[in-house]
């Protein structure tokens, strides 16, 4: 509505959402574009479902409205279901193949839903399927999943790549700089296959 | 300037640098932590910084700097302030010299607090300045306007961020920071510090007076501001003012409030401009109750209309949909899709090998049908196994446990608080209940660190907000010290020692203290410490579900048999709870 390419982050505390939103912040700052963030800290964190969310060329509120979200990028198949209203019409799932069964469902017996169906589900709207798990191994380390997301979902992401791997390469820690730089180019091949 | 991508509280504390503060001290509490955490974290810092026990403390301790004529800086989240009421209150009778800036951050819907009162409310009863940031821009760029207003005006000033703003992210202007420090010097003036009823009332009448000068300077310095721009008009502070920027239709004029107290005048003579004002806040009627004081036949839409909710946080699509029913705007932009149905829910959890999920299987183990009395921080998340029955705020286990012990109550009572809530303000309540004879087992769930907030340290850790190492308190001898006789340490991880030492309570009368003392596992993965992982034999495992329900995120359950993931962080619990042994560390079987 008012110009700026709104990004929804989800997945579950501990998974590096933060990170993932602060490389973003990075690159809007490398292409001097405004940005505004909103996320999730303290208790809710602990393993828990959490968002972040991040409109680029943002000059109002940080809080992303349902149905209005540009793209979604989900490090978990569950919780990328859970936050689909958020997407608009014509609006693109960067979604990572896993999927990290609640705990609840043990608890309270509850039946979780098959990969197949939130894949199916998922379908209305623009999917790109990644397996962030196997790249990130493949990249050196399977902590890198989060950056192999962004590198996936920088195909949507009106960003420069090279702004985008100069933010990885700033925030990520330094001996890890090499697997990201990786997982990054990695993410963003495969995120180019789907 | 320099310009950087950063959380709000990284904003702000930055923005105490800029401002030079002195002294900075406060209790931690979500939203309001990563301000003191990003301070202490300075390489270089030129100030005096502190975690106190509780709120009080820190803004006694702050008080003190500021008389001293240095400029401090005391954090806390909303409900902190409750508990530093005391000292508030009479703070803003015997002001200050040096700058002294509150922080306590709101948390409208409660993200992670027990209630969602509303701190305006304190600075409004206490008469005190407050400012009350819309973006994290702004503030960043109250903070040096706070100190400068509180040395103006010989006032504290209350800077209430939400957890909107401390929790968000910009692309932050920031400022230079000054080289030059102050030092304290305290000037003897009984007249100011010492409230007996003379002086007070004196200082009574003093801080009255104060308040036209106020309201007309947060005028001119730009926290309130309007524009005319039709017969209708929206009024809107925090957060919520940005929400309504974004949608605000051509010829409908708009007022930002970003701080308190509001010089009626001035709003008055904006209110009266117009035929229909809309006023959108979050939480209490600040804004409202003042419009509608100055509003004579004007329309005032609010809370007290039915326009807007009196309770939870604003976003876009609730101001678009409080704006159109308001008649402000024809349509809300936003469609409102449905969520996706029926999926399991993913609330937070206790980590893989937390300590306290040992502790609660040991309590309830023992004490199968006792009541739970607990306490605020990560161990709430108990009230999942079924093992916090009441949760009220700081230190109020003890004072609960002992209030039902002492009602006719029948049932054994068994509370749970942590480290530095005990430390907080739970000490008060296991004297009062030694010495008023109270039935009841306190076990302190020791993990040596404020965790829930972010892994501050306390008086147990051994180090300082700084990282300079101090002496660890004995939980043990200030338990002794309170009277009580009965006090063990323990290892939760231990099932058998806990489940021992619990029985052992249960036989006695009075009060009865256990310590379940273990590092908090994040702390542990930290410190590099592995304690290896464990597996389940599949074919020794029978599926009874014993180590399921123990409700750890690193059992799962498929095909009629138990299976461990990769998040086991080897507390070895589960392992002693299986009835046939099937589990044991990798590798070992």
């Amino acid at each position: 509505m008012t110009g700026s390419y709104d990004i929804l982050i989800v997945g579950i505390g501990g998974q590096g959402t933060i990170l993932a939103s602060n490389i973003l912040g990075e690159a809007c700052l490398i292409e001097g574009r405004h940005i505004k963030g909103a996320e999730t800290h303290g208790m809710a964190q602990r393993g828990g479902s959490v968002e972040s969310h991040i409109r680029i060329n943002g000059l109002y509120g940080p809080l992303i409205a349902p149905g209005q979200a540009d793209l979604l990028i989900s490090f978990d198949l569950l919780e990328a279901l859970r936050y689909s209203h958020y997407l608009k019409s014509g609006g693109t799932a960067v979604v990572s193949k896993n999927l990290v069964i609640p705990t609840s469902v043990y608890t309270q017996k509850l039946t979780p839903p098959a990969e197949e169906e939130i894949a199916a589900a998922l379908k209305m709207h623009g999917l790109c399927l990644v397996e962030a798990d196997r790249i990130a191994t493949e990249a050196g380390s399977p902590l890198s999943q989060n950056v192999v997301m962004l590198g996936a979902a920088s195909r949507w992401i009106p960003l420069k790549p090279e702004s985008l791997l100069e933010a990885v390469k700033r925030l990520v820690p330094k001996k890890t700089i090499e697997i990201n730089a990786k997982a990054f180019q990695m993410g963003r091949d495969a995120g180019g296959k789907s | 300037m320099e310009r950087k991508y950063l959380l709000g509280n990284e904003a702000i504390a930055h923005a105490c640098l800029e401002a030079g503060v002195d002294f900075v001290c406060g209790y931690p509490g979500t939203p309001s932590s990563e301000v003191i955490d990003t301070l202490r974290a300075q390489p270089e810092r030129p100030y005096y910084l502190e975690w106190s026990v509780n709120e009080k403390v820190a803004l006694e301790n702050a008080l003190a700097a500021a008389w001293c004529g240095v400029r401090a800086i005391c954090t806390m989240k909303h409900v902190g302030l409750n508990v530093a009421a005391d000292p508030l209150m009479t703070s803003a009778y015997t002001g200050v010299t040096g700058g002294l800036v509150i922080m306590s951050a709101d948390d409208p819907f409660a993200h992670s607090s027990q209630n969602e009162q509303d701190t305006r409310c304190y600075a409004h009863f206490a008469r005190v300045p407050c400012l009350d940031p819309a973006s994290v821009q702004e503030a960043h760029d109250m903070i040096p306007e706070a100190f400068a207003l509180s040395e103006e005006f010989g006032l504290p000033v209350i800077f209430r961020p939400t957890t909107r703003i401390c929790h968000s992210k910009g692309d932050v202007e920031l400022g230079a920071v000054p080289k030059s420090t102050r030092n304290g010097e305290f000037k003897k003036d009984p007249r100011q510090y010492v409230v007996i009823p003379a002086h007070t009332r004196v200082l009574h009448k003093k801080l009255n007076e104060k308040q036209p000068a106020i309201r007309k300077r947060l005028v001119e310095k730009g926290f309130n501001r309007c524009e005319v721009k039709g017969k209708t008009a929206v009024i809107a502070s925090g957060i919520g003012a940005t929400y309504v920027q974004e949608l605000l239709p051509e010829g409908v004029s708009f007022m930002k409030i970003g701080a308190y107290p509001i010089d009626e005048e001035w709003l008055g003579d904006f209110v009266r401009k117009h035929e229909k004002v809309l006023v959108i806040e979050e939480l209490a009627p600040e804004v409202e109750e003042a419009v509608r004081q100055v509003a004579g036949t004007v329309t005032v839409f609010g809370k007290k209309t039915g326009s807007a909710p009196w309770e939870g946080e604003l976003s876009p699509q609730g101001v678009a949909a409080i704006m159109e029913k308001a008649g402000v705007l024809k349509k809300s932009p936003f469609a409102v899709p449905a969520p996706g149905t029926d999926l399991p829910v993913r609330p937070p959890i206790l980590c893989a090998g937390c300590l306290h999920r040992g502790a609660f299987y040991a309590i309830k183990k023992v004490f199968r049908d006792a009541i739970y009395p607990s306490d605020i921080g990560c161990y709430t998340l108990g009230l999942q196994l079924g093992a916090v029955d009441t949760t009220i705020c700081m230190g109020a286990s003890i004072t609960v446990g002992s209030g039902i012990a002492h009602s006719g109550e029948t049932h054994d009572v068994v509370c749970t608080i942590g480290d530095s809530t005990f430390l907080h303000t739970g000490i008060q309540g296991l004297m009062n209940a030694v010495y008023n004879g109270a039935n009841m087992t306190v076990v302190i769930l020791d993990n040596r660190i404020t965790a829930m907030t972010g892994h501050q340290p306390n008086p147990n850790t051994g180090l300082t907000a700084c990282g300079v190492e101090t002496l660890a308190i004995s939980l043990d001898a200030v338990c002794r010290a309170c009277g009580a006789t009965f006090v063990e340490t323990v290892d939760p991880y231990d099932v058998t020692g806990m489940v021992n030492v619990l029985q052992e309570a249960k036989k006695r009368k009075g009060v009865k203290v256990i310590i379940a003392k273990q590092m908090c596992v994040i702390t542990a993965r930290r410190m590099g410490i592995k304690r290896g992982r464990y597996e389940v034999d599949a074919e020794t495992c029978t599926g009874c579900g014993t180590c399921v329900r123990f409700g750890c995120p690193a059992i799962e359950f498929a095909d009629e048999k138990a299976l461990i993931n990769d998040l086991c962080m080897g507390c070895a619990v589960c392992a002693q709870l299986c009835p046939v042994g099937a589990i044991s560390k990798e590798g070992k079987k």
